[in-house]
């Protein structure tokens, strides 16, 4: 069924699907409209979820943290500082392997104080052990989620999923959204199964004891390896919802690159302007595409590679700083391409932070510099006054 | 390494799950201690009290109907001297580790 919804209603639509048993979430700002609606589904009877409004993300986090570990589905939702001040809990969900979903709206973080779209937020914690999964639209938002929920649950990965989607232009913007039947998604995500469970088992069981000098760094090697296992389950599951959207999703998508010789790399909704930019450029014979990350943990390095091997020049678009290195999809990228012979050129391009507009133009004068061959070592700014 | 620690990640619960229970018998826990409880049987009246305020249950004791205590267990003790606080003939004295 095609619905009209924002890219926060369809976070909200998914969970309402999915109908997970404890949803924990802060209730007040910088709480996106994902949890209004989904506490609207909530109150009028259309999911049967435990809804826990609690007084901070930290404790969003650790609620969830509890009801994953007693053996149920749990999930929350949150953007920008929220996810800050979460952030000591989003590390212990995934060092205790508890399959927590959760959808982030990015923003930006403080300060100066902002409530727009940024990167900084998801960014800061790339290396906290969860799959990030980014979204063009709400489609996207939609169906990562879906699928989120089977990579995370599979019990070989057990590694919380966050879900991104950019602040306002993609959470508060309406869109045609293509919604699976309800039946369907119960039927795709399934009865959730715990591997262990506090509360469930008859075995007893402790989650969360000290571990020192002694297993902690064998905890954390399990951790990698699992990262492993998810990139090699990732199409697995991802088939599995194509046959029933009949949508695609490659971790690193790639738009009229196979003949390209000038590359941008974006995600989330800067990959749709890049691609009319690309479109409009097509059209005057410059080979131009656009590489999309979906995938950006696990990143799929071997992917990347592959899309970008035969392009000249590169352009990466990131909404965030890694301050005194390289922004954290520029230096990936690099990384991925350090094993070819014949290395592409590639070019660092920051924008949008804080919610600055990101317009064709700005994009159409990036192509233009790597058209030219004209990159440096240096980063560029795009749409900043200098 | 203490015994018992020397598994792989390969042959570990993920998470650092404790999925068996009574591990703690494997995990000494009282090697960090810097003092030791002295008992003296002569002085001990078998109260109990200090048996119940121990918070590492590391004082054990017979299995009678009025049980008298037995020497402290240095396995788990971790000298917090909980014990000689509150024994009321004075019959622990907390002494140094290294010292007789």
């Amino acid at each position: 069924m095609r619905k009209a919804l924002t890219g926060a209603y369809a976070a909200a639509e998914a969970m309402r699907q999915i109908n997970p048993d404890v949803v924990a979430a802060y209730p007040i700002t910088p709480q996106t409209p994902i949890m209004e609606r989904f506490a609207y589904f909530v109150n009028n009877g259309l999911s049967d979820t435990e809804l826990i409004r609690v007084e901070s993300e930290h404790s969003a986090m650790s609620a969830v943290v509890g009801a994953s570990a007693a053996g149920v589905r749990a999930m929350t939702a949150t953007s920008s500082v929220g996810l800050a001040l979460m952030f000591e809990v989003v590390n212990a969900a995934s060092g205790l392997r508890l399959p927590i979903v959760m959808n982030v709206v990015n923003r930006a973080l403080s300060a100066p104080i902002n409530i727009h779209g940024d990167h900084s937020d998801s960014m800061a914690c790339r290396d906290a052990g969860w799959i990030q999964i980014y979204s063009e639209n709400p489609q996207e938002v939609y169906e990562h989620t879906l699928l989120a929920t089977k990579l995370s649950e599979d019990h070989d990965v057990l590694i919380p999923s966050m879900i991104m989607q950019d602040g306002f232009i993609t959470s508060h913007s309406v869109e045609p959204v293509d919604v699976l039947n309800d039946e369907v998604v119960k039927q795709f995500v399934g009865e959730f199964r715990p591997k262990h469970s506090l509360l469930l088992d008859e075995k007893p069981l402790t989650i969360g004891a000290l571990e020192l000098y002694d297993y902690f760094f064998e905890t954390k090697r399990q951790q990698e390896e699992a990262m492993n296992v998810a990139k090699q389950k990732y199409y697995h599951y991802a088939d599995e919802l194509s046959k029933l959207t009949g949508n695609k999703y490659p971790m690193a998508e790639k738009y009229l690159l196979d003949d390209a010789e000038i590359a941008i790399v974006a995600l989330n909704s800067a990959a749709s302007t890049t691609r009319v930019v690309v479109d409009r450029l097509r059209a005057e014979g410059k080979k131009v595409g656009l590489l999309k990350i979906r995938l950006f943990r696990p990143f799929p390095y071997e992917e990347v590679q592959d899309a970008l091997k035969n392009v000249n020049f590169v352009g990466v678009l990131d909404r965030s700083f890694s301050f005194g290195a390289d922004a954290p999809i520029f230096g990936e990228i690099k990384n991925a391409l350090y094993d070819l012979d014949k290395k592409p050129k590639l070019q660092s391009y920051i924008f949008g932070l804080g919610g600055r507009e990101l317009y064709e133009k700005d994009i159409e004068l990036a192509f233009n510099q790597l058209l030219l061959g004209n990159v440096s070592k240096e980063k560029r700014y795009l749409n900043l006054r200098e | 390494m203490k015994e018992g620690m020397n598994k792989s990640w390969k042959e570990i619960p993920e998470g650092g799950l404790i999925v068996e229970p009574h591990t703690s018998l494997n995990n000494k826990t009282g090697t960090w201690r810097s003092f030791r409880p002295k008992w003296d049987p002569e002085k001990c009246v078998h109260c109990m009290l200090c048996v119940f305020y121990c918070p590492d249950t590391a004082i054990p004791i017979t299995k009678e109907d009025r049980p008298k205590r037995l020497d402290t267990n240095l396995d788990y003790c971790k000298g917090c001297g909980i014990c000689a606080n509150v024994c009321p003939t004075k019959a622990i004295e907390m002494i140094e580790e290294g010292d007789e």
